[in-house]
């Protein structure tokens, strides 16, 4: 049978901002257990909990930038159950009015098209400490650090088809939150965590299959690997006359299997109801226009732009849109130089493959864009070639220059890189190459006429090794000219 | 003896004629001699106390003491203390030293007020008796074989029996009125939002709300003057200017509209109880007020409702009384599970445990609808009759409770009948009114309560009126005999 596959995501992003969404504790990660949590994220007897207009705003944010309905009255509620690392025994989030109800994403897919993607409502809510289970012998440890973090918990509607659309599907989330400065977007960091609700169903059928929800995936590679795993599994109990059970699963990334967590049957009933301690909260449309005015160009908008305005192509425009910091450091390469296919190819060339290879992030890359866009500029003006250039690209990466745009001339003159255009020294040097290389010149003479270009090649190695920084085009004029006179 | 006023010990630490120090250690003394057969305090802090009121008395020679400055008071349970046990009269917190002050406790403590200790209560705010609290039950000092209501029953027979002259209470569905009018005293309610919940452990935290048990309305409104006031802390709480609750104290009657709600005085109402508030209202019109009747026709529906909203809250609010990061926790739990529910069913008393299982129920799914959903219906009903009522009326009067003071163990095993006895009181929390209870007579040589609704904030209104009364009768200057 041809089996359909039905995916929905609900992705957890921890909002950035600098206290949590109930106390004025700090959300930073990585301090000591339990020194960043007060008695309200301890959920002291008496406590009460006050929200943060900053959480507020990044999720209006949010929801702007996916083009959702803002709703202008949100309510907390409580979700009621019992875990050592939920303190005060119920989870405070927003189920009947979350603050961001139906918008939608563009996810691109393989073959460059696009599709999209609806988002059924973003709430706010609360992040659950962590359990320790290690140190504490036959006990647990809890640390109250992470409890209380805001979060958006984003649903989407069951309409992605493949892993890999789920995959690009959290890639666009994580290029959107990072672009908007509401999440760090560290995976690694449990700043964004995905559920992803995986059904099968016979091609044709309208009615859902019973989905299993795969809790927790931390990674877009896990992402992909998890569903496509748990697709397997369902297709193969599928195909064998079976039936799927409704329940949570687990990912195990180092068996590429999901397992059972719990079932239907154990979930709890979490009782929801409004929490009596937080007024509605109530905007009104100007809040929503004074928050729209803050929105960056979005992804979608940005690489629009690269193909229509700058002529990049789909393929550079995505990649160069879909990390802001990326972005903004090609965007200042692109506008100092004014020119953006120069500097596509740069970013997208030795400044990707140098990221790749030192495994370092933008912002820690040892040449920022200005000394970037100089160097480029020195090749617009033939102060440099090609070659030159990328010289004295890998001196800074090697931390041969410091963080100045100066020190690039330094290095330029240090490395004895200046590119050499002037005919007349350049005859000069064809020359005294042409006299040390007899048996090269015999034998490009031997060259049957119309394979003489090729055969040009091995004077212009040697004219480059006589002088570093000359014009190639020159050199070749010059060659063809003195060749040809021979 | 004679009652012991709060303006009375503010007019004499002022004159000189004592000091803080030598008042405080009248009450420690009262208090050591006469609380063994009441049992209203949890706790005495009598050094914390004797260091507070030397720093009163320095305070005061330093020429910077406000009115309440040195004059002793003591909390309920149920507001946290920094430093001081916070048991809300359960097992479960019977360990629990609060790390912080609630924001009342704070202003009190700003403003030179001796606390004397912790009063005793109902588990958790949850009874009409305080016969709940895991430090036994609490005596009415007019009668000490009938209980001293509650659920701020230590606040009231502290105060009845002159061991403190005012104490902080909470009110959820009438737990400062009730125990106020089985112990002859003034109690009020302000409205919902009036003064900060924030270390006030939360019962019914849309119903719950600070006040205070005094004798007199004067000493209602100075105490008042000191805790009321929007508190960032707490989101429920009006931003809002409070008035100086002593400045309308003194101003006549006349013209005043007293709404009697004739749900109030039904046939079943006990004829001496319905002779009593009657003889009150008749006092009002001598001092120039006109009656009128009025009808809160929902009425029947505010004992279930409040016992729908008040234990669907509760559920949630007990949950964090886990075991896990403070409170009593459970021998040798062998897992999370098991430490969950042996430190829960050992921790908390059958009444608290009652009403978490009614709130988890009413609040399940299937059920939700049914019942939570169909109470805040009801709730906003209850809320509309009083909204038309007022557009009538100034004030609404009639009974706080169906009779005086029962006895101990009389209804303690019959929850429905403890329900009942809060038909009265429990509609203002579900309206967020403020209400007093003012002593107005005696049956049997117990005292009757007169209950005054007012509307929004209009605290400064049913003070006014409780002090007339109170100029013009002597119920409130009675004490129980020999205390």
């Amino acid at each position: 049978m041809q089996w359909e596959v039905v995916i929905g995501l609900e992705i957890h992003v921890q909002l950035a901002t600098k206290t949590k969404i109930f106390s004025g504790s700090s959300t930073a990660y990585g301090a000591d257990a339990n020194t960043q949590a007060d008695v309200v994220d301890l959920g002291m007897p008496g406590v009460l909990p006050v929200f943060n207009k900053e959480a507020l705003q990044m999720a209006v944010k949010f929801g702007l930038a996916i083009d959702a309905e803002i709703h202008h009255k949100s309510v907390f509620d409580r979700k009621n159950y019992f875990y050592p690392d939920s303190p005060k025994g119920y989870q405070t989030t927003q189920l009947y009015y979350p603050t961001v109800g139906m918008g939608h994403i563009e996810i691109e897919l393989e073959d460059g098209s696009t599709k999209r993607i609806n988002v059924t409502r973003a709430h706010l809510e609360e992040d659950a400490g962590k359990s320790v289970h290690e140190g504490f012998g036959s006990s647990s440890g809890i640390d109250l650090n992470r409890a209380g973090t805001p979060l958006i918990e984003i649903v989407s509607e069951p309409e992605l088809r493949s892993a890999k659309e789920a995959a690009a599907y959290f890639r666009k989330m994580h290029s959107i939150v990072t672009y908007l400065g509401i999440c760090d977007g560290d995976l690694s960091q449990g700043s964004m965590r995905c559920d992803c609700n995986v059904s099968l169903r016979p091609k044709g059928q309208e009615e859902f299959g019973t989905r299993a929800e795969i809790k927790n995936v931390n990674s877009f590679r896990n992402v992909e690997r998890a569903i496509d795993a748990e697709i397997e599994r369902q297709m193969d109990i599928l195909e064998d006359g079976g039936t799927i059970v409704q329940e949570t699963r687990l990912y195990d990334a180092d068996k590429n299997e999901t397992r059972s967590m719990r079932s239907k049957e154990e979930e709890n009933d979490y009782r929801y109801f409004p929490c009596p301690d937080l007024l509605p909260v109530l905007i009104d449309e100007d809040y929503i226009e004074a928050v729209r005015q803050t929105l960056p160009e979005l992804p979608d908008a940005k690489r629009q732009r690269y193909i229509s305005e700058q002529g990049l192509s789909a393929i550079d425009a995505g990649v160069l849109s879909a990390n802001r910091s990326l972005a903004d450091y090609f965007e200042t390469v692109a506008e100092t130089i004014n020119d953006y296919k120069l500097a596509a190819n740069w970013v997208q060339g030795d400044v990707s493959a140098a990221l790749n290879r030192l495994e370092v992030s933008i912002e820690e890359l040892a040449v920022s864009a200005e000394q970037l866009a100089y160097i480029l500029k020195l090749i617009k003006d033939n102060t440099l070639n090609n070659g030159g250039a990328k010289e004295v690209f890998n001196a800074l990466l090697e931390g041969k220059g410091d963080d100045t745009v100066a020190c690039i001339d330094t290095l330029v003159d240090q490395l004895g890189l200046k590119q050499v255009s002037d005919t007349g020294a350049i005859e000069a040097i064809v020359d005294e190459v042409l006299a040390n290389n007899t048996k090269l010149v015999e034998s490009y003479l031997a060259t049957p006429e119309d394979k003489r270009a090729k055969a040009i090649g091995p004077f212009i190695g040697q004219v480059r090794k006589a002088a570093k920084g000359v014009n190639p085009q020159v050199v070749m004029e010059v060659l063809k000219k003195k060749l040809s006179e021979l | 003896m004679s009652n012991i006023t709060i303006a009375e010990i503010s007019k004499n630490l002022a004159s000189g004629k004592y000091s803080s120090v030598e008042i405080t250690q009248d009450f420690l003394q009262r208090i050591k001699q006469n609380d063994k057969a009441i049992n209203s305090f949890i706790t005495v802090t009598e050094e914390q106390a004797l260091a507070q009121a030397k720093a009163a008395d320095e305070q005061r020679q330093n020429g910077n003491a406000s009115v309440l400055t040195g004059v002793p008071i003591a909390h309920k349970d149920n507001y946290c203390t920094d430093g001081v046990l916070t048991s809300c009269g359960s097992k479960m917190l019977s360990n629990f030293v609060a790390p912080y002050n609630a924001t009342v406790v704070e202003k009190f403590n700003e403003a030179g007020t001796v606390s004397l200790g912790k009063l005793n209560m109902d588990e958790f705010a949850m009874g009409s008796s305080s016969e709940s609290s895991f430090y036994g039950a609490v005596s009415n000092p007019w009668d000490s074989n009938r209980v001293a209501g509650g659920s701020s029953g230590g606040s009231a027979a502290a105060v009845a029996a002159n061991l403190i002259p005012g104490a902080t209470a909470s009110d959820t569905g009438g737990s400062i009125r009730q125990p106020a009018a089985f112990c002859g005293l003034t109690g009020i309610k302000p409205t919902y939002g009036r003064v900060s919940r924030w270390g006030i452990v939360a019962y019914a935290s849309s119903l719950d709300q600070a006040g205070v048990i005094t004798h007199t309305a004067e000493d209602a409104a100075l105490m008042l003057n000191v805790m009321s006031g929007f508190d960032e802390k707490d989101s429920t709480s009006m931003q809002l200017e409070v008035p100086d609750f002593t400045a309308d104290l003194n101003n006549g009657l006349a013209g005043l509209t007293i709404g009697l709600p004739k749900e109030y005085f039904s046939a079943d109402l006990d004829p001496a109880m319905q002779q009593a508030v009657s003889d009150a209202v008749k006092e009002y019109e001598k001092l120039g007020a006109k009656v009128k009747e009025i009808s809160l026709p929902h009425s029947h529906l505010v004992i279930p409702s409040y016992y729908l909203i008040s234990a669907a809250e509760c559920s949630a609010n007990m949950s964090r009384m886990d075991g896990v990061r403070f409170g009593y926790r459970c021998d040798n739990p062998t897992d999370i599970h098991d430490l969950y529910v042996r430190s829960r069913s050992e921790g908390l008393g059958s009444e608290v445990k009652r009403r978490i299982m009614i709130g988890a129920y009413a609040l399940s799914a299937g059920y939700y609808d049914a019942y939570y959903k169909k109470a805040q219906q009801a709730r906003r009903l209850i809320k509309n009759d009083f909204v038309n009522a007022f557009k009538e009326v100034d004030i609404i009067a009639g009974p706080v409770t169906p009779t005086t003071a029962f006895n101990k163990n009389e209804k303690n095993h019959d929850p429905v009948a403890m329900a009942l006895g809060d038909v009265f009181t429990v509609a203002l929390n579900l309206a967020g009114l403020p209400g007093m209870s003012i002593n107005c007579g005696q049956i049997n040589n117990l005292p009757v309560g007169l209950q005054l609704i007012g509307n929004y904030f209009e605290e400064a209104r049913l003070l006014n009126a409780a002090h007339q009364f109170q100029q013009v009768t002597d119920w409130h200057l009675k004490s129980p005999a020999g205390l």
